[in-house]
């Protein structure tokens, strides 16, 4: 008889994720759902603010992706406002994009998605002499994988193995499950570059402090351009800059890059990572300004999986419906004029599979009705997926001559079929191949920089805000989880509505009206589990998108007024106009 | 003669905790750095930075040391609520080599939703275990605000569909100690802000035991790291001010320290982002700075390993360790001025005189201001 099973918490990613799956008696998931179970409503509360506040407002819905909202909330309502930004900003703002690019992609591989691919137990039985000399298979240069070193790692975290309370963070995990494929000695290598990631990322996070103050939550940019003049214009700030770029981007190609190879190789033969994917369009934005009028990354869509074919993106085409969602108004909306009222309708009283393998009572979510704080978004109707992948493919498809080139090494090197690409494995490939095109091309943008100042030294544009004027506009990009858009209506020179349609509302959205699934939950379906109680098929799929959740979760009223009600009491200085 | 009476009460108070057992035999932060590679020297001159930023005097270093050397005897359990992760990074970029990093492994890091490799069940189960063994003994951190009263099911978590208000207040109950880490859990933060949609609520609001508040947007990783050592240290809550902010932190206002302060009294001041002001860095007052009205180590400490901070960046404190920030403090580009500092208690806030002091602070210096911004602007360079 078919079984539930739930996991929740999804630990390892930013916010709160459950996912739930009906299981046959052959193992094989029949039907699948995803939910989010946090919503905090700042769209709402952005609405009746000065717009100069909310980019830093935007920024905070995401302390992860901690700039990503940062930058398309302030490009949107310069795009509503018509604000053309001096050349020396965008281009700072592509650094620091670079900087979260580079802290993004490795974070996630190494200390969210890793332990998925990498078995800590199983590295305690390497010999730490053919680990050593294994790292040269897959790179001239390996990083942190000398006899000695490793033999440090391996203490260290055998001492943990020993310790009569167990692994601390590692502990009650699903060490030792039938699908880890590496051998002792490759997971002893990747164990070694999760401890070396932790100082690294320290390193990736100074790289975007330099020119935005502080990582989290970076505070120099503002409507019109950059506030970090003063720290342009001094060459020993540019130098830090340089430095610990090159120190990260020879993380990437000798430890990040090396590490997805070895899983390639040794993954392509797992079932549950080759499963072909439920949802195969994709649609990535334009990114990285390295140059005037010159992308790193393209535009453009997908449809299903047919790279002979990369359509534009027609903005007018994307929207988002609640049917499943916790809110009322079911039908699309596109987001410029979104609503959202809250219909929280909770789970219902059933069982699922229990720790012991025993059935135990649970809430269940009820397919049947609503069961998510993230919305569907749909282009012409359509599930997207979007994130490294698509930009990947978008880029591969388009015949940017950069993205060919590391697609094509990285297929040559793995002996994986384009194919392939279209799997778990791919959209982690992917992932680690978009942090290397950002490693090995950032720093044009950099040299653009410095050639510019020589002759402008404008980082800010001036403008006004009519008070009886009515504006919309909209930032769109490509961030490390995707395509990422914030849509800004602008009244009485306060926010009229807000709306961001983010990466991971795109792929953990619940079905639509037609039924239609997004992407994580069209992806569950069909995967073998091959123990109910360590479902880490299942989280390794999830993980593979690099789930981002407070980013997901949409607006709402709580007690069902119409939203443009909200009269703001002026002693609320920061709402008062 | 008061240093010594408090070096005498810490030392007993190590002492005391010397006695408790250890939580692993084979582990201490000393064995550890030799392992890593660090000299005894190298971490006495961190314990003495450390020293120093609790405003101790540096003959208690030793002290401080040996406290960093006690940490791994503390199980930390760390919740999320309404939150951004940005607490949990900040946290994870601790600051100087990578001792503080060894802190961190060498607590005893029971529940931590990022960074822990279980999930689901087991997950549930390592919370349920760590509260259960370490009853009365577990250090709790929360980031994120709280859903509250019947929008409490605005979070849920596990299976059972457990709602976060209660996780918090049953993982309060028993807690030696217990910090809310960042503005959300402080003060409710970005999600409490009008109208806030979800009753999210302060940490402090849900249960009855004493929370030590360490907010900002996020903290700094050295904010962090000490409030947690400062407890290792006394045994008790550090001297706290009207928002219950550990003082040796937050006691001092960003503008104190704030090395435009010079700019600031001269009245050179940006007129807006971009000018030549901006270029020569003169004081962000004017084009918004809420340094004068905030309490925090900012200008003093700067973020990740002192590379910078938001005035160093040109762009002027946004007040974000100040309850309510994002609708006391105005627009975020436009000076307060002398005008009332509201607070949500109309104008009497829990740190009123703070507050006044602050407000008076600045209408004895309006007069100056306005002098000098008109100096500044004839003195304005040629273009």
């Amino acid at each position: 008889m078919a079984k539930r099973v739930i996991v929740d918490p999804i630990t390892r990613i930013e916010g709160h994720l459950r996912a739930e799956v009906i299981v046959g008696d052959d193992g094989v998931v029949q039907d699948a759902f995803v939910s989010s179970t946090l919503w905090r409503g700042l769209e709402v509360i952005a609405k009746g603010r000065d717009p100069r506040n909310i980019p830093l407002m935007m920024q905070r819905i995401c302390g992860v992706c901690t700039y990503s909202h940062y930058l398309k909330s302030t490009m949107a309502i310069e795009d509503a406002l018509d604000i053309k930004v001096p050349y020396n900003a965008e281009l700072v703002r592509t650094l620091m994009n670079a900087a979260l690019f580079m802290h993004d992609h490795p974070v996630h591989f190494y200390h969210l998605h890793g332990v998925d691919w990498v078995d800590i137990v199983s590295a305690l039985s390497a010999d730490p002499a053919k680990a050593s000399k294994l790292a040269f298979k897959y790179t001239n240069n390996p990083i942190g994988t000398g006899e000695n070193e490793l033999k440090k790692v391996q203490e260290k975290i055998g001492k943990f193995a020993k310790n009569p309370q167990g692994l601390g963070p590692f502990a009650n995990a699903y060490w030792g499950h039938g699908t880890y494929r590496f051998t002792p000695e490759q997971n002893l290598i990747a164990l070694s570059h999760y401890l070396k990631a932790l100082e690294m990322q320290r390193t990736a996070a100074q790289l975007m402090a330099i020119f935005g103050a502080k990582q989290p939550h970076p505070q120099s940019l503002v409507v019109g351009g950059v506030t970090c003049v003063m720290d342009i214009l001094n060459p020993a700030k540019m130098g830090e800059y340089m430095v610990k770029f090159q120190a990260m981007a020879d993380f990437i190609n000798n430890a990040y890059y090396p590490d997805i190879i070895m899983a390639a190789e040794m993954y392509k033969t797992e079932p549950s990572v080759m499963k072909p994917m439920g949802v195969k369009n994709f649609m990535a934005h334009e990114e990285f300004i390295i140059g005037r009028n010159e992308h790193l990354f393209n535009s453009g869509v997908i449809m299903n999986g047919d790279l002979s074919k990369v359509l534009e993106i027609d903005e007018d085409m994307i929207t988002e419906e609640a049917t499943h969602s916790w809110y009322k108004d079911d039908a699309p909306q596109h987001p410029y004029d979104g609503t959202t009222n809250p219909n929280y309708t909770g789970y219902v009283d059933g069982s699922s599979v229990g720790p012991d393998g025993k059935m135990v009572d649970s809430k269940l979510i009820n397919q049947n009705e609503k069961y998510s704080w993230i919305k569907s978004p749909r282009y012409n109707g359509n599930p997207m997926e979007v994130g490294p992948l698509a930009s990947i493919l978008v880029g591969y498809a388009s015949g940017n001559k950069k993205v060919v080139k590391v697609v094509g090494d990285f297929l040559a090197q793995t002996g994986v079929p384009a194919a392939a690409l279209f799997s778990t494995l791919g959209r982690t490939a992917a992932r680690m191949l978009q942090a290397k095109l950002v490693a090995d091309n950032a720093l044009i943008a950099f040299n653009n920089l410095i050639e510019n100042l020589k002759v402008d030294q404008e980082t800010c544009a001036t403008y006004t805000i009519d008070k009886n004027k009515e504006y919309k506009g909209r930032g769109i990009g490509e961030v490390p989880r995707g395509m990422l858009s914030h849509w800004v209506r602008i009244k009485n020179g306060v926010i009229e509505n807000y709306q961001a349609v983010v990466p991971s509302t795109w792929n953990a959205g619940p079905m639509d009206s037609k039924g239609a699934k997004g992407p994580y939950e069209a992806d569950l379906i069909g995967l073998k589990i091959a123990d109910l109680t360590q479902p880490l098929e299942i989280i390794r799929i999830i993980h593979s998108y690099d789930p981002c959740i407070a980013c997901a979760v949409h607006v709402m009223d709580t007690k069902g007024k119409t939203l443009s009600e909200y009269k703001l009491d002026p002693l609320y200085a920061g709402c008062s106009v | 003669m008061e240093n010594k009476a408090l070096f005498e009460k810490l030392s007993s108070r190590l002492d005391e905790l010397s006695n408790l057992p250890k939580l692993d035999d084979e582990k201490s932060i000393s064995r550890l750095i030799e392992e890593k590679g660090f000299s005894r020297r190298e971490f006495m001159g961190w314990a003495g930075a450390m020293t120093s930023m609790l405003m101790l005097p540096a003959s208690f270093t030793p002290l401080v040391a040996k406290a960093a050397e006690m940490a791994d005897r503390l199980p930390l359990v760390w919740l999320h609520m309404a939150e951004c992760t940005g607490c949990s990074e900040s946290l994870l970029r601790t600051a100087t080599p990578s001792i503080d990093s060894l802190i961190f492994d060498y607590i005893s890091l029971e529940y931590h939703e990022t960074i822990m490799s279980a999930a689901g069940w087991q997950a549930e189960h390592n919370l349920e275990s760590a509260m259960e063994r370490y009853k009365g003994k577990y250090i709790l951190m929360v980031e994120g605000g709280i859903p509250h009263g019947e929008s409490d099911f605005y979070l849920t978590i596990g299976a059972h569909g457990k709602t976060g208000e209660k996780i918090a207040r049953e993982a309060s109950e028993n807690a030696a100690a217990i910090f809310a880490i960042g503005t959300c859990s402080s003060f409710g933060g970005v999600q409490a802000a009008y109208p806030n949609p979800t009753n999210a609520t302060a940490l402090s609001n849900i249960t009855n035991k004493s929370v030590i508040n360490v907010p900002g947007c996020p903290p700094s990783e050295s904010n962090i790291v000490g409030t947690l050592l400062h407890f290792i240290l006394y045994g008790t809550l550090p001297a706290l001010d009207a928002y219950n902010r550990p003082k040796w932190a937050y006691g001092l206002r960003i503008h104190d320290a704030c090395e435009r302060r010079g700019r600031f009294d001269a009245g050179e001041f940006v007129e807006q982002f971009g000018d030549d002001g901006a270029k020569n860095g003169y004081c962000l007052y004017k084009v918004g700075c809420k340094g004068p009205y905030t309490f925090n180590n900012c200008s003093k400490q700067r973020f990740n390993q002192g590379t910078s901070w938001p005035v160093q960046a040109g762009h002027g404190c946004m007040g974000c360790s100040e309850p309510d920030f994002w609708d006391k403090m105005g627009i975020v580009h436009e000076p307060l001025g002398n005008r009332l500092y509201h607070t949500v208690f109309g104008g009497l806030g829990s740190d009123a005189t703070a507050d006044k002091i602050g407000v008076g602070i600045l209408t004895v210096t309006a007069v100056g201001i306005a002098a000098h911004a008109a100096i500044s602007l004839i003195k304005k360079p040629k273009e």
